[in-house]
C-alpha cells in the first residue's frame, strides 16, 4: 500500500470529479454530511451534500452546528457517527434457520457485496479502524463480514484543520496528521486540496481529479493549517501508566462517585469508534418457521449485558462504568496490544451528563490504592 | 499457555457456522438435569466430535436462543456430542422439552480446556460442585484412557444434597481405574451415610506426596472454586498449577462480542478454563 510522491494539488471543483470516479468503479461513496442538525456519515451523491461553511462546537455533553464565515468543506471534527456503521453494522444478519420435513436446517449468511469508499476519514478515525481491525481480524476467529467490507474499503482521509476542546489525539499519539491506512489524504487550503498518495488505487483513482503536483506556497499552506489543529488541542490524557493505572484500582472510591453521574445510557459506546460488544437477537415469522439470528451493537452499560444465570454480573452503573473504562484503556492493551482509545473525544461529547474521562483517569491516578 | 485447543479453519473463518444435529439419545440425570447425545445427520468421519475436555459448544434452538454448553462425554467417543444440560433459562428450557430425534443448532467446540498434556505427569485433584461435575467427566475420561500418564488422582465432588451428584452410577468404575472418589452433600438426605460439609472439607484433609507435581482443577460455583484454591495453596499446591472453568454470559464464543469478559481475559476464547494465578486479582473483585 506505500506509493510514495510528493503531494498533489487539485481545485475544489475537483471534489465532484474525485467522488464521480469512485462511483463509476462501483464504490458506494459515503462520507459528512447535516442530518439532525449534526454532522453524520450517509451516502453521497454529490459533494453539496458536505456540510460546506458549517463547523461543529463541542464540550462535554455540548454540541451545536454554527456558520463558519468561510465556504470550508471540512472544517469541522467528527461527530456521533463513526465508521463503524459501515464495516461493523448496527444491525446485520448472521445466518438464518428454516423448518423442513427434516428438521432445522441453517442458512449461512448471503456473501456481501458492497464496496465502501470513505470520504473525510480523520487521522483519530484511522486510528479506530486500526483498532477493530484488530478487535476483528486478528484474533483466533475472524469476523466474516467485516473481514468482506474491510477488503474492499477505499479510504479518503481528511486532516484536520482545527480541534475541538474535547479532541485529545495528541494524547493517543493517534492524530491529527494522518499518516498512513488511507488510499488519499487531503488537506483543505482556501484554494482546493492537497492530495496524498497512500496506495497504488489511490493513485490511480486520483488520476481522474486533474491533479497537478503541489507548488511550495501550497504545500506551506497546508502545513500552516495542519499545525492549526495541533495548536487548538488543549485537552490532554497521561498514558504514562496505562495499562496497569485502572485494573491496578478496582477498588478505587472513584468508581462508585462517577457512578452516581453516569446516568449508564450507553451513548459513550454507541459514539466511540472502537466500541465492539453486540449481542444476538432471535427475529422469528409468525409460523416460527423461519428465523433470522440478528447481531445489533450492545453496551456494557445495558443491564443485560452480563445477564448469567438469574441476575447481571454487573448490577449497578458504577461497575458498568468500571468496566467500560477499564476495558477501553487498560486489558485492551492485553487483548489487542493497542489502546481501546483514539482521544477523538465523541465519548466526552456526547455523554448527557459531561463524563469526561480524561478527568476521570487523572482522578483515580492523584489517590492510586495502597 | 492454556490447554492447545485446535481451532476449525471453517470457525475461524466463520464463528456462526452452524450445523444441524439430531437428538440421539436422552438420559434423565436428577434435579432437571439431563445428559444429551446429539449426532450430525451427515454422520461425518471421526474426527467430527472431537474436542478437548473442558471445550464447549454452542447450542441453538431457532426462535429461542443459543447457550453455552461443555462438553460432558468422553473425548475418545466418535459417536456423537455429550452435553449435561440442567434446565436454567429459556434456552435450556426449551432444550428439555425436545425428544429423541428432534433438531437443534450447534457450532462449536470453542474454548481453552483442561490442560492435559500439563496433567500428564503429575497428581491432580478434581474438585467438582454440582453440575461442575459435566466439564470435568472428559477429563476424568482422558485420565482413564491414559492411566498410565497420571500419579494419584483424587476426585471431590460436592453437591447441595445427595441427588445433585452427578452420574453417580459411574463412580465404581471411575474407583477401579485408580481414582480416589470422595463425596460430600451440604444438606443429607434420608439414606445419605457420607460426609456432609462443603468440599473444602476432604481438600484440608489430603495428604499430598508431592505437592509440587500435583494440580488442582476445579469447576463448580465461582466461590466453591475461590475457596478450593485457597485450600489448594495451602496444601502446597502453586497458583500456576491451579485452574478453574468459569461461565459468563456468552453470545458469540469467539471474542466478538465482548460479553464474557472478565477483567483481560475473555472467557470465551481464553477459556473458560483459565490458570488460577492469572484470574487470582479479578476472580474476588464484586461485580467484576
Amino acid at each position: 500500500m506505500t506509493a510514495s510522491s510528493p503531494p498533489f494539488f487539485f481545485g475544489k471543483e475537483r471534489l465532484q470529479s474525485l467522488l464521480d470516479e469512485l462511483k463509476s468503479r462501483g464504490y458506494c461513496v459515503v462520507g459528512p454530511t447535516i442530518d439532525q442538525e449534526a454532522i453524520v456519515y450517509n451516502e453521497l451523491q454529490s459533494v453539496e451534500q458536505l456540510p460546506r461553511g458549517w463547523t461543529d462546537e463541542q464540550a462535554p455533553g455540548q454540541y451545536r452546528l454554527r456558520r463558519r464565515d468561510d465556504d470550508a468543506w471540512f472544517g469541522f471534527v467528527v461527530g456521533p457517527h463513526s465508521w463503524k456503521k459501515y464495516l461493523f453494522p448496527p444491525k446485520t444478519t448472521l445466518l438464518s434457520a428454516e423448518k423442513t420435513d427434516n428438521g432445522w436446517t441453517f442458512i449461512p449468511r448471503a456473501a456481501d457485496s458492497t464496496r465502501y469508499a470513505l470520504l473525510g476519514v480523520r487521522a483519530c478515525e484511522l486510528a479506530a479502524i486500526r483498532v477493530q481491525d484488530r478487535v476483528f481480524l486478528d484474533g483466533p476467529y475472524q469476523d466474516p463480514l467485516y473481514l468482506e467490507r474491510r477488503e474492499k474499503l477505499f479510504i479518503v482521509a481528511v486532516n484536520c484543520t482545527q480541534a475541538a476542546s474535547t479532541c485529545f489525539c495528541t494524547s493517543m499519539k493517534t492524530g491529527p496528521r494522518c499518516e498512513n491506512g488511507f488510499d488519499l489524504a487531503l488537506t483543505e487550503i482556501d484554494s482546493g486540496f492537497l492530495c496524498e498518495i497512500g496506495s497504488d488505487l489511490g493513485r490511480d483513482v486520483v488520476a481522474a481529479c486533474s491533479v497537478v503536483e503541489a507548488t511550495p506556497d501550497q504545500l506551506q499552506a497546508a502545513e500552516d493549517a495542519r499545525q492549526q489543529a495541533v495548536d487548538q488541542i488543549t485537552r490532554q490524557m497521561d498514558t504514562s501508566d496505562l495499562p496497569g493505572l485502572l485494573l491496578g484500582n478496582l477498588n478505587h472510591p472513584r468508581w462508585k462517585e462517577v457512578g452516581e453521574r453516569c446516568l449508564s445510557c450507553t451513548n459513550c459506546t454507541m459514539v466511540c469508534p472502537t466500541c465492539f460488544c453486540s449481542s444476538v437477537t432471535e427475529v422469528r415469522d409468525l409460523n416460527m418457521d423461519r428465523v433470522e439470528r440478528e447481531r445489533v451493537w450492545d453496551s456494557c452499560f445495558n443491564p443485560d449485558f452480563s445477564y448469567l444465570g438469574g441476575s447481571p454480573v454487573r448490577n449497578d452503573t458504577p461497575s458498568r462504568y468500571r468496566q467500560w473504562l477499564t476495558h477501553k484503556l487498560d486489558s485492551w492493551h492485553d487483548q489487542f496490544g493497542t489502546s481501546g482509545c483514539v482521544g477523538c473525544g465523541r465519548c466526552i461529547t456526547w455523554c448527557p451528563v459531561g463524563i469526561d474521562l480524561t478527568e476521570e483517569v487523572a482522578a483515580i491516578r492523584e489517590t492510586p490504592a495502597p | 499457555m492454556m490447554a492447545s485447543s485446535p481451532i476449525s479453519p471453517a470457525l475461524r473463518d466463520d464463528p456462526w457456522l452452524t450445523h444441524t444435529v439430531r437428538i440421539a439419545d436422552v438420559i434423565d440425570e436428577a434435579n432437571g438435569v439431563a445428559t444429551y447425545r446429539l449426532t450430525f445427520d451427515a454422520g461425518g468421519d471421526s474426527a467430527a466430535y472431537r474436542f478437548v475436555p473442558g471445550q464447549f459448544n454452542m447450542l441453538y434452538l431457532p426462535g429461542v436462543g443459543e447457550s453455552a454448553i461443555s462438553m460432558s462425554g468422553d473425548p475418545s467417543r466418535t459417536d456423537g456430542w455429550t452435553h449435561t444440560v440442567r434446565v436454567a433459562g429459556n434456552v435450556t428450557r426449551t432444550l428439555a422439552g425436545l425428544v429423541r430425534g428432534d433438531t437443534l443448532g450447534l457450532r462449536g467446540p470453542f474454548g481453552a480446556g483442561w490442560p492435559v498434556d500439563e496433567l500428564a505427569g503429575c497428581d491432580v485433584v478434581i474438585v467438582a460442585g454440582g453440575l461442575g461435575m459435566a466439564p470435568l467427566r472428559p477429563l476424568i475420561y482422558h485420565v482413564m484412557n491414559h492411566r498410565d500418564q497420571f500419579g494419584q488422582i483424587t476426585l471431590i465432588c460436592g453437591a447441595r444434597t445427595p441427588d445433585g451428584l452427578l452420574y453417580l452410577r459411574e463412580y465404581d468404575a471411575w474407583r477401579q481405574r485408580r481414582i480416589d472418589v470422595q463425596l460430600t452433600v451440604d444438606r443429607a438426605t434420608a439414606g445419605w451415610t457420607g460426609h456432609v460439609g462443603v468440599v473444602t472439607l476432604p481438600i484440608d484433609r489430603l495428604q499430598l506426596p508431592r505437592p509440587d507435581q500435583t494440580h488442582l482443577v476445579a469447576c463448580g460455583p465461582e466461590v466453591m472454586m475461590k475457596y478450593a484454591a485457597a485450600s489448594g495453596l495451602r496444601l502446597g499446591i502453586a497458583a500456576e498449577r491451579m485452574w478453574v472453568s468459569l461461565e459468563r454470559n456468552m453470545q458469540c464464543a469467539a471474542g466478538l462480542c465482548g460479553h464474557c469478559q472478565l477483567g483481560p481475559e475473555f472467557i470465551c476464547k481464553d477459556g473458560p478454563v483459565l490458570r488460577y494465578d492469572r484470574l487470582r486479582p479479578y476472580l474476588f473483585v464484586e461485580q467484576l
